[in-house]
């Protein structure tokens, strides 16, 4: 018996021996990672806990665990007013029309550019069509502005040139799913399109120049070449894609709509805007708190799900 | 003989039709990317009574740089702009881009035994996150950054996706470098900042550039921590309240000689978008291709 204790006892020191080796052979390495872990535990760990807040009737002045707690009350409210069904459609409906629109025209920038032949103009094209990419949301809100606005705008500048009603877009809420899928394409497409244009260039020409051979014309070649070498890509970056349906983008939504143009809501409100607004309006913490926890719930399960997707389509490309 | 074969199959008239679609799409959405900033530019230089009267147009129709002259007239909240965004953009980057990069070092070293572990402990931030609230309340009430410029850089120091493209650039290196550099007794410190650093400046200069972007075009935290009576605002917290506010452009009116119902309300915020672009666009044709060769290699490897 003794002999036991005392033989446990020196696995046990062998082993914190070989612990604190091994900490001492490493102590360099997770030194140097020490800074990003604090980094995460502070801003992404640390507001977790804080998703609790989603249980109580917050009282800034109490903190957290001196507020009420009033259990499922929050989330109750969000079913019976609708609104978490309202933001979950438009999120997602937005993310959806993003998603495959954004797809289809980056994969036909990057075909279509393949096969311009004039150097100058394809480095020029790509420079101008990727610009979008590197400017704020504010200038875009202030491009939109300078496009839209009731009095001064240049599509109403242009129908009342030719003869037509002015539009009055800022109150309108209908046009928005059109103006917000087209500015986001408008500033997305050029860049994402690099990636299907690095799998083009990596096609191996032997191959092209093979089917030439064969009599393979043009379309043929896109068709039967081309294209399917760009589907793994495709199909990967789609599954990434669901997993993030239900975030949306709050500084394009933010910027296009306003703060508080609560008449264009209806069709531009999405989860991330209503957050803020319970947030900065209303200080409504605990509401707000309530459906960012159903967002990153959800939208975790969908991650995970992608991910097994993702798993028995290209082990290769899953995320872990 | 294959010079002959290209020649037949560039005479094919469907080679011919496709090159032309080719062309005129690309011609399309080029010109859609410029339009914007060309109708931004011409409507800053335009009268403010001709933007009245007859609206933005792509050309101004009567010529005037009043927008810039109220600006420069009282330049201090330009300049204050100026300065906070630079400062939060160099310190930024350059302290963001050594941790980033020392970490994602450390993620890629074979022998690292927690590699998988601390790199999964970032990973899982982009899948689960406590949103936006928890984040307001810790660092108002917490951490007590509001208005600190901390509260603007602190935040964007790192992102997960920016350390992971870091270690995948690094994962190229021959780990033989760090062997060879251990056997002749340099420890792993030493080897991240005399070996492999001038060894990765290509993607030094990708990430630094995505971060340079990020801070340049920040205005959601400066928004959210910067409350209105902070004289300096970075710059495109600047513009969202100039675009936004009617209060802020009555605000320079009041500084200025212009009397306030002559004030350039509208060429004004085209001019402050401008000035708030300006370096991006100036810098952006030299650096586009360090972004394309980081975003292709983050994904084919990422």
């Amino acid at each position: 018996m003794k002999r036991m204790k005392s033989a446990h006892h020196d696995v046990q020191t062998i082993n914190k021996k070989s612990f604190l080796k091994t900490i001492k052979k490493n102590k360099i390495l997770l030194l140097m990672c020490l800074p990003a872990i604090l980094f995460f535990l502070v801003f992404a760990y640390l507001p977790m806990p804080g998703l609790y807040i989603a249980f109580i009737r917050f009282n800034y002045a109490k903190g957290i665990f001196a507020s009420e707690f009033v259990g499922l009350e929050n989330f109750r409210f969000l079913m019976i007013s609708g609104k978490l069904w309202d933001l979950t459609k438009n999120t997602i409906l937005y993310n959806v029309a993003f998603i495959l629109i954004g797809s289809i025209l980056q994969i036909a920038v990057a075909v279509l550019l393949n096969e311009i032949s004039n150097k100058l103009f394809k480095k020029f094209s790509q420079t101008i069509m990727f610009l979008p990419h590197f400017i704020s949301f504010v200038l875009v809100g202030l491009f939109a502005y300078n496009i839209l606005s009731y009095e001064f705008g240049l599509l109403n500048n242009f129908l009342r040139a030719v003869g037509l009603d002015p539009v009055k877009a800022y109150s309108s809420p209908e046009s928005w799913p059109f103006i917000i899928v087209l500015t986001h394409i408008w500033k997305t497409t050029g860049y994402g399109s690099i990636i299907y244009f690095a799998t083009i260039m990596g096609i191996d020409p032997q191959i092209i120049e093979a089917s030439k051979i064969d009599g393979a014309n043009v379309f043929q070649k896109i068709r039967y070449i081309i294209l399917p070498s760009i589907k793994p890509t495709f199909v990967i970056l789609l599954l990434f894609s669901i997993g993030s349906i239900l975030r949306g983008n709050f500084q394009l939504f933010y910027n296009m709509v306003g703060a508080s143009n609560s008449m264009l809501f209806e069709t531009t409100d999405i989860i991330e805007t209503f957050v803020f607004r319970a947030l900065i309006n209303n200080f409504n913490f605990s509401l707000g708190s309530a459906v960012s926890l159903y967002q990153s719930v959800f939208g975790f399960a969908l991650i995970m799900i992608s991910n097994w997707i993702v798993k028995k389509i290209e082990p290769d490309y899953a995320l872990f | 003989m294959e010079a002959n074969i290209s020649n037949q199959i560039k005479k094919d008239p469907r080679t011919k039709l496709m090159a032309i679609i080719s062309y005129i799409f690309v011609t399309i959405f080029t010109v859609t990317c410029l339009l914007p900033f060309i109708l931004m530019i011409s409507s800053s230089f335009t009268s403010e009574k001709s933007v009245v009267t007859q609206g933005f147009n792509l050309w101004p129709r009567e010529f005037s740089t009043i927008a810039y002259k109220v600006i420069f007239e009282n330049p201090n909240k330009i300049i204050g702009g100026y300065v906070v965004t630079i400062l939060l953009t160099a310190i930024g980057t350059s302290i963001g881009l050594f941790l980033i990069s020392m970490a994602g070092y450390a993620l890629q070293r074979q022998d690292f035994i927690w590699r998988n572990k601390i790199t999964f402990f970032i990973y899982f931030t982009t899948l689960f996150s406590g949103g936006l609230v928890p984040y307001y309340l810790l660092m108002t009430k917490y951490l007590g950054l509001k208005d600190s410029y901390l509260s603007i850089l602190l935040p964007g120091l790192m992102s997960p996706w920016l350390i992971i493209l870091m270690r995948n650039f690094m994962k190229s290196i021959p780990h033989s470098i760090t062997e060879s550099a251990k056997i002749d007794g340099a420890n792993d410190f030493q080897i991240y900042t005399r070996l492999i650093l001038p060894l990765v400046k290509p993607a030094l200069a990708t990430i630094g550039l995505f971060l340079a972007l990020q801070y340049w075009n920040e205005w959601y935290n400066a928004m959210l921590f910067l409350s209105p009576n902070i004289e300096h605002r970075p710059l495109q917290l600047y513009l969202y309240n100039v675009v936004t506010q009617a209060e802020s452009i009555k605000n320079s009116a009041a500084n200025s000689n212009i009397p306030p119902q002559s004030m350039p309300n509208e060429t004004i915020k085209m001019a402050v978008g401008v000035i708030a672009t300006g370096p991006v666009i100036i810098f952006y044709p030299f650096v586009q291709k360090y972004f394309i060769k980081g975003i292709t290699i983050g994904a084919v490897k990422g």
